[in-house]
């Protein structure tokens, strides 16, 4: 057991398509700005999707060591960026550290997809030899959490959970347990990066992408234009510590509840799991609904998937009974990084008493009875936020973080929200 | 935490020359090696042209049609070996609250059959770096997303709890049952279906170790090419193959009267922050992990009764891991047997970690130990006791078992017989 329990986020680093770093993401989403355009990486217009979220201005040879650059595919470089941003806004030396109480426990969606393509394309092209010696290191589910923990000295117990887009809760939620058994501060979170040609066409076969052609209606969650999705890449890295080791008043927010469930298969009778999932985390942080200032919604823009979420958020909220928002909308979804940025926001909302609009969004949805926080931020003073995300087959997750302020001395979290800010 | 340890009540199989669990422990017992020149697809262009393969007929081992059409092979492995786990457990399920059934399992490298084939039809070949899409087929994003395979598990067994794919390369075996262990000691689940899964033998998985010389070309001889330990071992030799256990609170399945294999008593994992592929000679953190367990299991070192090594074939893993044990263990190290089964059913990756802790299991029940096959050539700098081409008869109350792999990582698991 850690000496105090709590989870506290003490540093954040975003890599997204709404910027690079924390404040560039927070400014675009207050802005509604959007990072959501005609794909630059290869050129889409042979494929029914030509819309993405990039990541803008990020040149790997420029960003990282030189020697990282051939070694790892885009989804690490961003994640390496990330994570060294991260840890300086934590205001963490890693040298400090004891070597084995600092853990990596990053998500991963769908690894180097376009390196991966890339070694294909020539060991078909031209033979097994012509595939480099990096393939073996590049491509794994496990590449990032290993760079991360390489490059900073952290010899604590790793891990790599892949739930899709429910992955960068999930290892939110693994980083908290590590925490409180042996750890003393863990970089959590995740990236993606799958837009290159295979990623993309892989991504298509879900027919959840939205073919939508004007980059403004494109991704419309709980919309009745709702059309599908924007894939996105990029994410966001999370520095975890324990409360003891942080001093009062210190970080963005406390983790302070997690549940993670799985639907029954289709066709099944049962209920789907996302309403339990959401109740189990606010049981485990100690929260009734009325608690909560702000739902960070899943938002898939897959209507009858936007009709079950917002059920499943009104069965335990009342209808319209908590402000909703949806900013990855100015991203598109970013699979094993879109929930750890979601996270990232979530935590920015709660440090500065914003909650940030969903852009795009106009016309509910029939059934979707909910407060959906469009046009203009919030200055509602949110001290606790829930996230909810999805992962593609049945993935649910929540989690449920609380301002800083709310800790007593001993750095437990208190359950209620009667401090103002 | 509720601190009820996790019992290992069903087992299921998917190896190198044994499909199910008994056969694999006969295969295991027997001294025998599933390692062959590879047929599944040409060799001959490639340094390394043997592999220990399964012969596996999805259709034999129960599955239907769209479900071989929809499963990647790793898929398929991991639902047949599911099935068998829980039939041997005796579990019914769906669970009375399927809320308290998860799934913890473990892939190295995904569904990378499945993913290559595409590929290579999508692209004609490596033609065309923009992909046909109108070649997709319906189920490609199920391959490109390693999480597919725990999606699978989940709905054999309708668990609605906490489900997840880990991924930390060639310790994702021993870390998902390490994982699904942590969910049963904290209370989040009552079962939880926790495994293995690798099918990772395709042109670009040879390709790519061939550039690092990583497996044995020891082509001409594939039988004895897997020799862990041995003075001419020369590289791993591939693999593919899972395995799944069902775990249990202790305290449910003694009240219903299950079969217990063995305890999950400790487990711990630590990351060498060195090197993605290279290790270094003195063994530490894997002894730091080794350590961390037996802690956990509260067990000292000198009750370690057998050690299943990582025993992967390269000099620097044999190397590493006999330092670590001497670290860990002491004078113990040199007294207790250490095998590798790699020796017999090769590296799968991922999967091997959960084949490894299942073997640990079936040697706690039949208190014999698996040996190392093909190991003629006592090696200097590996000292210890490992355990040469015969199985042993040996009494063990508490077994180690020890995993390494890409990205730095390295694992260690203690079971225990239960009750014990």
């Amino acid at each position: 057991m850690g000496p105090s329990g709590t989870a506290v986020v003490t540093g954040i680093g975003v890599i997204a398509p709404t910027g690079m770093g924390t404040d560039a993401h927070w400014q675009a989403v207050l802005a509604g700005k959007p990072g959501i355009g005609r794909i630059s990486r290869f050129d889409p217009s042979g494929y029914p999707v030509r819309l993405a979220g990039e990541v803008p201005g990020f040149v790997a040879r420029e960003a990282l060591p030189g020697r990282l650059v051939p070694q790892t595919d885009r989804w690490t470089h961003l994640a390496l960026w990330a994570a060294r941003a991260a840890l300086d806004d934590a205001g963490v030396d890693p040298a400090a550290l004891p070597e084995y109480a600092m853990a990596v426990v990053t998500s991963s969606s769908s690894g180097g997809t376009e390196f991966g393509q890339h070694e294909m394309e020539r060991l078909y092209r031209k033979g097994p030899s012509w595939v480099g010696a990096y393939q073996s290191i590049a491509w794994f589910y496990a590449a990032t959490t290993g760079q991360i923990s390489i490059r900073h000295g952290m010899r604590g117990p790793c891990g790599v959970l892949a739930t899709e887009q429910a992955g960068g809760l999930d290892a939110i939620g693994q980083a908290r347990r590590v925490l409180r058994d042996e750890a003393e501060l863990v970089v959590t979170g995740g990236t993606d990066a799958s837009l290159c040609p295979y990623g993309l066409t892989a991504q298509l076969a879900t027919g959840r992408l939205s073919t939508v052609e004007d980059a403004a209606r494109a991704y419309l969650p709980f919309d009745v234009d709702a059309s599908g999705y924007v894939p996105g890449e990029g994410g966001a890295i999370l520095v975890l510590r324990d409360a003891a080791a942080v001093p009062p008043g210190a970080g963005y927010g406390v983790v302070a509840g997690y549940a993670a469930g799985f639907d029954p298969p289709p066709g099944s009778d049962r209920p789907r799991v996302l309403r339990r999932t959401l109740e189990r985390a606010l049981a485990d942080a100690g929260c009734a609904p009325s608690d909560v200032d702000v739902v960070f919604a899943d938002g898939l823009a897959v209507p009858a998937e936007d009709l079950a979420e917002a059920r499943a958020i009104s069965e335990v909220f009342g209808p319209g009974g908590v402000p909703v928002t949806v900013p990855k909308t100015l991203t598109g979804r970013l699979y094993g990084g879109g929930s750890a940025l979601d996270a990232a926001t979530a935590l920015l909302a709660l440090r500065e008493g914003v909650v940030p609009p969903t852009a795009g969004t106009s016309r509910l949805a029939p059934g979707c009875d909910l407060d959906l926080v469009t046009g203009a931020p919030r200055r509602s003073a949110p001290r606790t936020a829930v996230v909810l995300a999805r992962g593609h087959g049945g993935f649910a997750s929540a989690l449920v973080l609380r301002a800083v302020r709310g800790r007593d001395a001993d750095g437990r979290g208190t359950t209620g929200v009667t401090e103002e800010r | 935490m509720r601190g009820d340890r996790a019992v290992v009540t069903g087992i299921g199989v998917v190896a190198p020359g044994a499909v199910g669990r008994e056969p694999f422990w006969e295969l295991l017992t027997a001294g025998r090696t599933a390692t062959r020149r590879i047929t599944c697809f040409d060799p001959s262009a490639f340094r390394s042209r043997i592999a220990a393969e399964v012969d596996f007929d999805p259709y034999a081992a129960g599955l239907t049609s769209q479900q071989v059409r929809r499963m990647d092979r790793a898929a398929q492995f991991a639902v047949v070996s599911t099935r068998e786990a829980v039939a041997d457990s005796g579990l019914e399920l769906p669970a009375a609250d399927p809320g308290r059934v998860a799934v913890s399992l473990g892939s190295a490298v995904g569904c990378t059959v499945g993913l290559e084939e595409e590929y290579r039809v999508l692209s004609d070949d490596g033609r065309h770096w923009l992909v046909d899409h109108t070649y997709g087929v319906p189920h490609l994003y199920g391959y490109m997303v390693p999480s597919t395979l725990a999606v699978e598990v989940a709905h054999e067994v309708a668990a609605e709890g906490p489900v997840a794919l880990v991924s930390t390369g060639c310790t994702s075996g021993l870390d998902s049952i390490g994982h699904g262990a942590r969910l049963i000691e904290e209370g989040t689940a009552d079962v939880v279906v926790a495994g293995a899964t690798d099918a990772p033998l395709s042109p670009i998985t040879s390709a790519c170790f061939d550039a690092i010389q990583a497996t044995s070309p020891n082509n001409d001889d594939p039988e004895h090419a897997s020799r862990p330990f041995d003075a001419r071992r020369d590289g791993f030799v591939l693999g593919e193959g899972a395995a799944v256990l069902v775990l249990e609170a202790a305290s449910a399945a003694r009240a219903r009267g299950a079969r217990m294999y063995a305890e999950i008593a400790g487990f711990a994992s630590r990351s060498n922050a060195f090197h993605m592929t290279g290790l270094k000679p003195d063994g530490r953190e894997m002894a730091e992990a080794i350590d961390t367990a037996l802690r956990r299991a509260r067990r000292d070192p000198s009750a370690v009764d057998y050690v299943n090594a990582h025993g992967s074939g390269t000099r620097q893993n044999d190397r590493h891991e006999t330092a670590a044990f001497k670290r860990s263990l002491g004078d113990r190290a040199y007294r207790v047997p250490v095998s590798s089964i790699k020796s017999m059913i090769g590296h799968s990756l991922g999967a091997i970690g959960s084949l490894e802790v299942a073997a640990c299991a079936l040697a706690l029940r039949a208190q014999v130990v698996p040996p190392t096959a093909n190991l003629r050539h006592r090696d200097a700098e590996c000292d210890l006791d490992y355990v040469p081409l015969t199985a042993r008869e040996h009494r063990m109350d508490t077994v180690l078992s020890v995993g390494s792999g890409f990205g730095g990582f390295q694992s260690a698991a203690v079971l225990t017989r239960a009750g014990t």
